[in-house]
């Protein structure tokens, strides 16, 4: 009889494994608890230190989690995929992955929620069969960000098309300083590229259809690549934003074209050595074809459709996505994508007149894209990134580029396809 | 009901149940898992529910020269990294196999690199590689040697990753020949002596061939992890410049959590899975060999 004791007891101690598969979804977990999931992001690390005042004012316990933006990705994508999430409310990047997750049903439809105060273009990327999954956050778009004290000692202007471009960063290079940095890191330099892409008069895609193999499309390669490869700093094709900022806050670059988000940071004194004064902002000088910035909704926020919280998460979601945290970002240099917090008379007083006047010429003359809008943008990214790093290396000179395009927008056509995607919209 | 006496004549058997239970679920499992996976074309980006396709992941991944390329490349990371250690290593325990003033002190130096995390590693190498504002390439200037590009150069990156390694792993190698050196019986060495053998003669042809076994043991470990490495190249170059540093591990991991194609992640993953089972075969073979 103690044997069978025994045996029961051990079986029971095996038990618990199963059980812990079993407790998901029959439990009725506390109402008011919600799982939060933010980018590491200047609009993330705000929402951080006023959860408490939501925490207070709702009685709503808020668990956050923040991540790198691609681990945010791969963190949202395995627990989705897997059945396995918990999260009820996540910051998502619309142009990155918000296709695969409309696709696979794992944003909640926002029926209820008043989009009056968004551009429209802006709430469009994220509406599928006439549901809009994803709130915007955060808009960015393609500056220059340049040292007013090193053109004014070469005794130049801030260049105004791509032409003028080059001469300035031939001008500015010296043993010290590179005369322009930009991405150079395969897929991560896929947005960056963007912009030139747009001004030479060439597209990712065009009606779904992959076309950066067009003689425009090689032109503006041809470019960027002998911008970086001759003018660029050392090891270039290694750097995204992360790797470029140190290097512009160093004093090491005369001129970086980046996003307009990381502004804050470029004039922050804790974080830069160059004084705030000797820092401009301009937008991308205009190419022969085109004066086309990009400018996106970079963040948007977003219900999981697997909430078991729903009540809770819309509470949230109306609290942290609000026009009044809206203006508290626009006054910390976040630039976010409602209408109203740019109307507002004290954010128009405070806020740089660089961000503001580069930010209507994008929003006049912009293209809504920085990327190839599709599921499998990751991949796309690489490919397309491979064709920019042959042409930073070898300064934009590689007689193999055109071929090398042809067969890069072939296998982004032929994802496009696999995910039936291709043509059409 | 039990027979009396059963338990009591498997007691040895019985109580490791549930711990083999739970190894073989923790282990079994996701690699049977991966292998289901690499028969299907299951990729999140098309959001149709996964299908059987056969072989159909295996011959895209061969077809796709980027993977005979990480193939390649992993195979060159691995025996760069392991042929380096080894010799070092062997090289490091013969030194310290002999007595010295501050003998402690440095294998207590040697300890560092084997406990430090292989991240952190990856950042300061990283800041020492640093072509702009990096330490190596201050030392090559003030030298008045040509700078390199270091990680951030197609043409040096791999062997800039294998000396990283080999600066973390080199004392593990040492550390165990180190153990093999201080059992060896010394009969056969006072019988060289009789014979009036030179020293260089006893190392080729006593020393070496005793502590062979030893060395291919330490060999088989490293090449093991080398082959699968991921952590340090994944913090120092994330397989860049471009695809110049992507090893099969490497590529694997892209394919799953960034382009979210698991059927050809699990292919590779199972590629992977085959070449260290046959390496590590092939070395206990050699070791095998040796012993005899």
């Amino acid at each position: 009889m103690k044997r069978v004791l025994v045996l029961v007891v051990m079986v029971g101690l095996c038990l618990p494994l199963f059980a812990g598969g079993q407790s998901e979804g029959t439990a009725s977990e506390k109402p008011q608890e919600i799982r939060v999931l933010l980018a590491n992001h200047p609009y993330g690390e705000l929402l951080k230190q006023v959860i408490p005042e939501f925490e207070k004012e709702t009685g709503i316990k808020v668990n956050v989690e923040s991540l790198q933006e691609s681990q945010l990705t791969q963190k949202l994508t395995t627990e989705f995929a897997t059945n396995s999430s918990t999260v009820d409310v996540f910051m998502t990047r619309p142009l990155q992955e918000g296709l695969l997750f409309i696709k696979n049903g794992w944003y909640e439809p926002l029926d209820t929620y008043d989009f009056s105060d968004y551009p429209s273009n802006s709430v469009d990327i994220g509406r599928k069969n006439g549901h809009v999954y994803i709130i915007p956050l955060v808009t960015e778009w393609q500056v220059m960000y340049y040292r007013k004290d090193l053109f004014k000692a070469a005794g130049i202007e801030v260049p105004t098309n791509f032409t003028e471009l080059e001469a300035a960063a031939k001008a500015l290079t010296t043993n010290e300083v590179a005369g322009i940095g930009s991405r150079g890191k395969g897929g991560s330099a896929v947005t960056q590229l963007s912009s030139y892409l747009y001004n030479f008069g060439g597209l990712y895609l065009d009606n779904n259809v992959a076309v950066f193999d067009t003689p425009e499309a090689i032109e503006a390669f041809r470019y960027y690549g002998r911008l970086l490869g001759t003018y660029g700093p050392q090891g270039v094709t290694s750097m995204s934003w992360e790797n470029l900022m140190p290097v512009f806050q160093a004093g090491k670059l005369a001129m970086w074209t980046d996003a307009s988000v990381f502004y804050g940071q470029v004039v922050d004194p804790t974080k830069t050595q160059v004084p705030a004064e000797d820092v401009g902002i301009a937008k991308l000088p205009a190419g022969p074809r085109g004066d086309s910035p990009f400018i996106v909704v970079s963040w948007g926020m977003s219900i999981s459709s697997k909430t078991k919280n729903p009540e809770a998460a819309m509470k949230f979601l109306d609290w942290a996505t609000s026009k009044e945290l809206a203006i508290k970002g626009m006054l910390s240099n976040i630039t976010m994508a409602r209408n109203s917090a740019w109307q507002d008379s004290e954010v128009r007083e405070k806020m740089n007149p660089g961000l503001i006047e580069t930010q209507a010429h994008a929003a006049q003359n912009g293209y809504p894209f920085d990327r190839p809008f599709m599921s499998s943008v990751g991949k796309a990214r690489d490919l397309i990134g491979e064709v920019i790093i042959e042409s930073i290396d070898t300064k934009g000179t590689s007689p193999r580029l055109e071929a090398l395009a042809a067969e890069k927008t072939e296998a982004v056509n032929e994802l496009l396809k696999a995910d039936g995607e291709y043509g059409g919209n | 009901m039990i027979k009396s006496g059963f338990f009591e004549r498997n007691l040895r058997y019985i109580f490791p149940l549930p711990a083999l239970f739970f190894v073989l679920l923790l282990m079994v499992f996701p690699v049977a898992y991966t292998l289901v996976i690499s028969f299907t074309d299951w990729a999140l980006t098309s959001g149709r529910p996964m299908k059987f396709v056969g072989f159909s992941s295996y011959l895209g991944v061969l077809k796709e020269p980027r993977f005979i390329d990480a193939f390649g490349r992993t195979f060159s990371f691995t025996i760069g990294a392991v042929v380096l250690e080894a010799v070092i290593g062997t090289v490091l325990a013969l030194v310290l196999n002999r007595e010295f003033v501050g003998k402690n002190g440095i294998k207590f130096i040697l300890l560092l690199p084997l406990v430090s995390t292989p991240v952190a590693i990856g950042i300061v190498w990283n800041l020492f590689y640093d072509p702009t504002i990096g330490f190596l390439n201050y030392c090559l200037s003030i030298l008045g040697l040509p700078q390199s590009g270091w990680v951030t150069d197609a043409s040096t990156v791999l062997p800039s990753l294998i000396m990283v390694d080999v600066w973390q792993w080199t004392p593990m190698i040492a550390l165990i020949v180190l153990a093999g050196l201080a059992g060896l019986s010394s009969e056969p060495y006072e019988s060289a002596r009789v014979d009036g053998a030179n020293s260089t003669q006893i190392f080729c042809f006593i020393t070496l061939p005793m502590i062979m076994p030893t060395i291919l043991t330490a060999v088989i470990l490293r090449a093991i992890d080398a082959l699968k490495t991921f952590d340090i190249i994944y913090a120092m170059t994330g397989g860049g410049p471009g695809y110049a540093s992507e090893t099969i591990n490497i590529m694997a991991y892209k394919y799953s959590f960034e382009y979210f194609d698991l059927g050809s992640a699990s292919a590779m993953l199972v590629f992977l899975f085959v070449l260290v089972l046959a390496a590590s075969l092939g070395v206990m073979r050699l070791r095998k060999r040796f012993e005899a």
